[in-house]
């Protein structure tokens, strides 16, 4: 069986963003970047899928600038077979629509029997991209899964989603879509030996042109991006545990009237 | 009818819309009184009870579309999304607004895919900019805000529980319920089972106004009974932050932070939490932060409205006794 498992290459929580001089987009130099964390569950599952059937091929999808190639590199290393990097200038600035349009377009001509996301990507935390590719290609479609089973004949897959209160579990006909949760498994790292053999593996790059694609102008757009407004300054409140108890109960009332 | 701001409604799988659809339903209300429209309560469920549509004009809705069949439950995205597609349709609604919640979030963007329409998702403010909705979401963990807008109606977007201001409610107020003839699409996906969590008796961690939530400074997952504890007495939902649930103390369900829950609680009490930034990412819209943590360097402490620097295993229990007393009154 065929997956396909596409991925956000997003700044590291930890680093620094700032808005850049133009104030539609955010200062790209000195960020570190990561596969988005979701996407990583995604890839694990995939490798599982492959390596609990003993055949089939995971190739690993991003849409994005150059820099993004190193996202599809960690896939490699991890173990991804190929790879592929939809990369245009027609897509900068593009919104979930248009995303999902293109990897649509691309899971046509690849044909796979299972499409994996992660569950949303953490730098815009849309988290749209999966359920819109789903619809468009007219696929059953899955979100926020913690547990996946595909049958033997790789006809259909039961997967639990998570929802509130609860998980609800169903068998969906593949091709399928489904996007990970957190607690579907723990990826793993890649090994020297991984890395070494990733440089070897293919990474095509497709355009717009390539999948029959002609640029339709975004759906939803970004005014300006804002830095959060700071949070007035906090009250420390000092004394031994009981007094100091005593008064944030009060505060939390009288002060704050939030209780 | 065309122009309308839409609400899609969240229950709770009994008939019954959740309390996030007065925020949702009051956004819609406003919004449309500025632009020229009513707020309208669209309602996909096997079972609507009396009770729940009155409830929906007593929140704002001017007229209730009832979608109500078998075949929307459980919720299916292509069921759903085929259905409200036919319904917008025919009625042109100007804007299609539904809370967050793992269902409609899937929904929405579905449906947006279908009309070819923007989708802003998880907005903490909506505001009319002459003739165009200008919607405003954290990103980048929160550290920044990004204004979005959209090319073309209907607006579409979901909106963060505990942010948005209910309407001024209706009593009395008689629902206006049209069931439109919609033929819902052949399902894909075939039902299996639900599984229950264990119930905790305390509210879901994105619904509710109280959030008491432990980390690594509870030191072990029996601990967590102190703040469980402590939220009966307030009505507060238990979270935890990534280091107590990736020690294993508490399910993945109870986590809140990046790769966990966002929650906006009128009230959020952090205990042992350091306030790392993939935590922040996923609670720092909160009205009230209270942290309390030993460590007077804690990175929590410079986004808290208040603070005590001390033992949480002397202050949880104190602060369960005032709020026993105060409530008591």
């Amino acid at each position: 069986m065929k997956i396909l498992v596409m991925v956000k290459q997003v700044p590291d929580t930890a680093t620094q963003v700032k808005i850049s001089g133009n104030p539609k987009a955010i200062e790209t130099t000195g960020i570190t970047w990561i596969v988005s964390p979701y996407d990583e569950f995604a890839i694990e599952e995939a490798l599982r899928i492959k390596e609990k059937r003993g055949e089939g091929e995971v190739v690993a999808v991003t849409l994005g600038p150059d820099r993004a190639k190193e996202a599809l590199r960690s896939c490699l290393a991890m173990g991804a077979d190929r790879a592929v990097h939809l990369l245009d200038a027609a897509w900068d600035g593009a919104d979930t629509l248009t995303t999902a349009r293109a990897i649509a377009a691309l899971l046509k001509q690849e044909a796979p029997g299972l499409a994996l996301f992660g569950r949303q990507a953490i730098d815009d935390d849309m988290g749209a991209v999966a359920a819109q590719v789903a619809e468009l290609l007219g696929w059953p479609c899955a979100s926020w899964i913690m547990e996946e089973a595909v049958d033997a004949g790789a006809t259909s897959v039961r997967v639990a989603r998570q929802v509130e209160g609860g998980l609800e579990v169903f068998d969906l006909p593949l091709p399928a879509v489904v996007s990970a949760q957190k607690g579907l498994n723990e990826p793993r790292y890649p090994t020297l030996k991984g890395i070494m053999g990733a440089k070897k593996k293919e990474i095509k790059d497709v355009k717009g042109a390539d999948l029959g694609l002609a640029s339709e102008p975004p759906a939803l757009t970004v005014v300006t991006l804002e830095p959060l407004p700071a949070r007035p300054p906090g009250r420390i409140i000092q004394g031994e545990p009981a007094e100091a108890a005593k008064e944030l109960v009060r505060a939390l009332r009288e002060d704050a009237k939030a209780i | 009818m065309a122009g309308a701001f839409w609400g899609i409604v969240e229950d709770d799988r009994q008939g019954n819309p959740k309390k996030v659809m007065a925020e949702v339903l009051g956004e819609a209300g406003r919004l449309a009184a500025k632009a020229g429209g009513q707020a309208e309560a669209v309602w996909l469920t096997d079972k609507a009870t009396e009770a729940g549509l009155k409830q929906l004009a007593e929140w704002g809705a001017k007229r209730v579309l009832l979608l109500e069949g078998a075949p929307f439950a459980p919720y299916r995205g292509e069921v759903w999304s085929a259905a409200l597609a036919d319904l917008a349709g025919k009625e042109s609604p100007k804007a299609i607004l539904a809370p967050v919640s793992t269902r409609l979030r899937e929904l929405m963007a579905r449906l947006a895919a279908r009309m070819g329409a923007g989708l802003s998702a998880d907005c903490t403010a909506l505001t009319l900019d002459g003739d165009r909705l200008v919607a405003t979401r954290p990103v980048y963990s929160g550290k920044i805000l990004a204004k979005m807008t959209w090319a073309k109606t209907p607006w579409m977007a979901t909106l963060r529980p505990n942010v948005f201001r209910p309407g001024d409610a209706q009593p009395g107020a008689a629902p206006a319920v049209e069931k439109p003839s919609i033929t819902a699409a052949a399902a894909m996906l075939k039902f299996v089972e639900r599984r229950e969590e264990s119930a905790t008796g305390l509210p879901e961690l994105t619904e509710a106004e109280i959030v008491v939530s432990g980390g690594r400074g509870l030191k072990g997952p029996e601990n967590f009974v102190i703040l469980e504890s402590l939220a009966k007495v307030i009505g507060a939902a238990v979270g935890a932050s990534r280091a107590a649930v990736d020690a294993g103390w508490r399910p993945h369900r109870f986590q809140i932070g990046q790769t966990g829950r966002t929650i906006s609680p009128k009230l959020y009490l952090g205990f042992g939490i350091s306030g790392a930034i993939q935590h922040l990412a996923g609670m720092r819209t909160s009205k009230i932060i209270c942290a309390i943590n030993k460590d007077p360097e804690a990175p929590i402490f410079k986004i808290a409205d208040y603070g005590i620097v001390g033992d949480l295993f002397e202050v949880a229990p104190a602060l369960e006794q005032e709020f026993k007393k105060l409530l008591e009154k």
